[in-house]
């Protein structure tokens, strides 16, 4: 469970302070799919780095699973990291020349876990991605979706509280990325998996439960979306 | 995280730049190879001179005139200011009684030689029947000068071995007449080789001194109507008696010098260790000189290998923002890269050793330069590229531990 209360978060660049967030409150439940929207300079990026753990905020609280994040330090920021948040990047973010399972074993090695288990835990993650026959291969080897498989496999592997995806399709043709939704909407509804989406698409963030829109860093709208895209369907304007 | 895990990170990365890697090593071998190199023949030089010091005969004591610091055999100039005479020496065989086996006085110029239509230029050593055991020379064939040589003025002379083979060949010297400056000796034997030495007896001929004075030497070996010398030898019977024997002729060398208390003695008394310990001091010296250039080398490697890592760390911002996402610690990042830096700079202090060694090695195999390869120069370069690779890698390390995570993912 994410909770977060008058959060804001100031850059000071050169002479002028730019407010990137500006007080924002909500609460995501376990188990919930949520979308973060908005345009680019909104704040959803420094929104997505404090909830991730990247950065810390400015003023405001956040607890995640009933832990106050917002007085870590570095060293105890990086184990919640490894242990509780499981990122997607748009880029992918692959290790060149390292094969699926050595990447997806990555944060079990941050981790401490070692040998067989952490084996057998990376070859499981791929598995659930689709990526069973894919595990000796090379980035440079695999699709751009098959990429990004692997990363929600790394993502996956140390059971994160939270996925957090930043534009997970922004650099897959609309295809793969309808692909993807599904993934994401699979391992929400079947597992529990608590997804939070940061886009700007508005076709995208309707696949999900939940819409929060910001705008110069504060929450525009918090919205249940009542009727979410189910991945595969026809887009709106390819129904004649 | 493990070291090994660290160790196995560090590897790929070197591998995923193999000609980079190679190349920023090669500062670090060529350092390395050369500190490596140049100690173990700076060694093998200082062994050679202790070696060569030691067989010139034990328990020695060399007196020479000259105002000089304890050290060097006196030069040419020094004849000119202050003499040894044939008196000091008559002196010190009565005066000197106890704890000495023998004194030998000898007085060395250079003469042409000549036997047949051969003619070379030598040392000519006017000297007495105890320089054999003195300075443990040994026949090859026929005799030594002996005391009746000298107290019949016979021309007789003993050859040392490079000057027999260079001036006779190969007809056996002993029994031939041969002229030093015009003036005809018979040859009545030829020494053993004592191998290369920088005073080698092996170049000298050996002639009685007394035969010297009378048919050879002339003018120049005199000075106001005295007869001179070069330098006296004394072989001391214990090492333990080697300060007093050398206090006692110092002492009488002052009085029948007439020297005021107050005054530098014109003569150096000096004995093996003291040659040695100035010949030591030399070469060493030349050691740390010549080791502090190649030092100098492996510093200009190790920024190279700085240069590099932090080429590296740029280009892989991207790679630790990954890293520090996935939940590696600052401290990690520290880690993988310091290990990365230590690992170029050991692996090229261990070829280095590696291409230290076979120089060394081929040097002595030639036969040129004798060298001694010892585990202390080996440790020290090793520790020391050890010691380069931490300190250089300290900075490119720091760098990528300090990238804020969400810069470092955005990095293009």
């Amino acid at each position: 469970m994410i909770h977060v209360e008058n959060l804001t978060k100031m850059f000071q660049m050169g002479e002028t302070r730019v407010n990137a967030l500006n007080g924002a409150n909500f609460t995501i439940d376990q188990g919930e799919m949520v979308a973060i929207m908005g345009p680019s300079g909104s704040g959803k990026s420094t929104l997505m780095s404090i909830i991730g753990c990247l950065d810390v905020p400015s003023s405001g609280t956040y607890s995640l699973d009933g832990t106050a994040l917002e007085n870590m330090d570095e060293a105890q920021l990086a184990e919640i990291r490894g242990r509780k948040i499981g990122f997607v990047f748009q880029q992918f973010n692959l290790l060149a020349r390292t094969s699926a399972l050595e990447n997806v074993m990555l944060p079990l090695t941050y981790a401490g876990v070692r040998g067989k288990e952490r084996q057998e835990r990376a070859l499981k993650a791929l598995e659930r991605v689709g990526l069973s026959d894919r595990t000796k291969h090379a980035p440079n080897e695999l699709s751009g979706g098959q990429q990004q498989r692997v990363a929600i496999a790394r993502a996956l592997v140390n059971e994160p509280a939270i996925l957090l995806a930043d534009e997970p399709t922004g650099a897959l043709d609309s295809k793969t990325g309808v692909e993807l939704m599904d993934l994401f909407q699979r391992l929400h509804t079947e597992n529990g998996q608590t997804v939070i989406l940061v886009t700007h698409d508005p076709y995208i963030a309707r696949h999900t439960d939940r819409i929060i829109k910001l705008s110069d860093g504060k929450i525009l709208s918090d919205e249940i979306n009542h009727h979410p895209i189910l991945a595969g369907t026809p887009r709106p304007e390819e129904v004649i | 995280m493990l070291f090994s895990e660290n160790f196995k990170i560090a590897l790929r990365a070197l591998r995923a730049n193999k000609l980079r890697s190679i190349l920023t090593i090669l500062g670090i071998v060529i350092g390395v190879a050369t500190v490596v190199a140049l100690l173990s023949i700076g060694k093998g030089a200082t062994a050679d001179i202790t070696s060569q010091i030691q067989s010139g005969g034990s328990n020695l004591l060399t007196i020479s005139p000259g105002r000089q610091q304890a050290g060097f055999r006196s030069g040419g100039e020094s004849r000119q200011t202050s003499h040894l005479y044939y008196a000091d020496y008559d002196l010190l065989t009565r005066g000197i009684t106890e704890n000495i086996s023998a004194i030998v006085p000898t007085y060395q110029s250079s003469y042409t030689l000549k036997f047949g239509d051969q003619s070379l230029s030598a040392a000519v050593s006017g000297t007495m029947e105890a320089q054999k055991d003195v300075h443990s020379l040994e026949l090859a064939t026929g005799r030594f000068i002996t005391d009746g040589d000298n107290k019949s003025d016979a021309l007789v002379a003993v050859l040392g071995s490079q000057v027999a083979t260079d001036l006779f060949g190969s007809v056996p010297p002993v029994g031939e007449t041969l002229s030093i400056n015009g003036v005809k000796f018979e040859v009545v034997g030829v020494l053993e080789s004592k191998g290369a030495s920088f005073s080698s007896p092996d170049d000298s001929v050996f002639i009685p001194l007394q035969t010297g004075y009378d048919k050879l030497f002339g003018e120049t070996a005199t000075f106001n109507g005295k007869q001179t010398i070069n330098n006296i030898l004394i072989s001391v019977k214990t090492t333990d008696a080697m300060d007093t024997v050398s206090a006692q002729a110092s002492y009488m060398l002052r009085r029948s010098h007439k020297l005021k208390p107050s005054e530098e003695a014109d003569f150096n008394v000096m004995n093996q260790t003291d040659i040695l310990d100035t010949l030591n001091s030399v070469t060493q010296t030349l050691t740390i000189f010549l080791g502090a250039i190649a030092g100098i080398s492996l510093l200009v490697g190790g920024i190279g290998i700085m240069n590099i890592m932090l080429v590296s760390v740029t280009e892989r911002t991207k790679e630790i923002g990954l890293r520090k996402a996935v939940g590696a610690t600052r401290n990690q990042i520290l880690t993988q890269f310091l290990i990365e830096t230590v690992t170029l700079s050991v692996l090229g202090g261990i070829i280095g050793i590696l291409l230290g060694v076979s120089i060394a090695t081929f040097f002595s195999l030639t036969g040129l330069i004798v060298s001694v390869i010892t585990a202390d120069s080996i440790l020290m370069a090793f520790f020391f590229a050890l010691a380069i690779g931490v300190f250089f890698g300290l900075y490119p390390a720091f760098r990528a531990a300090n990238l804020h995570p969400m810069v470092a993912l955005r990095y293009e």
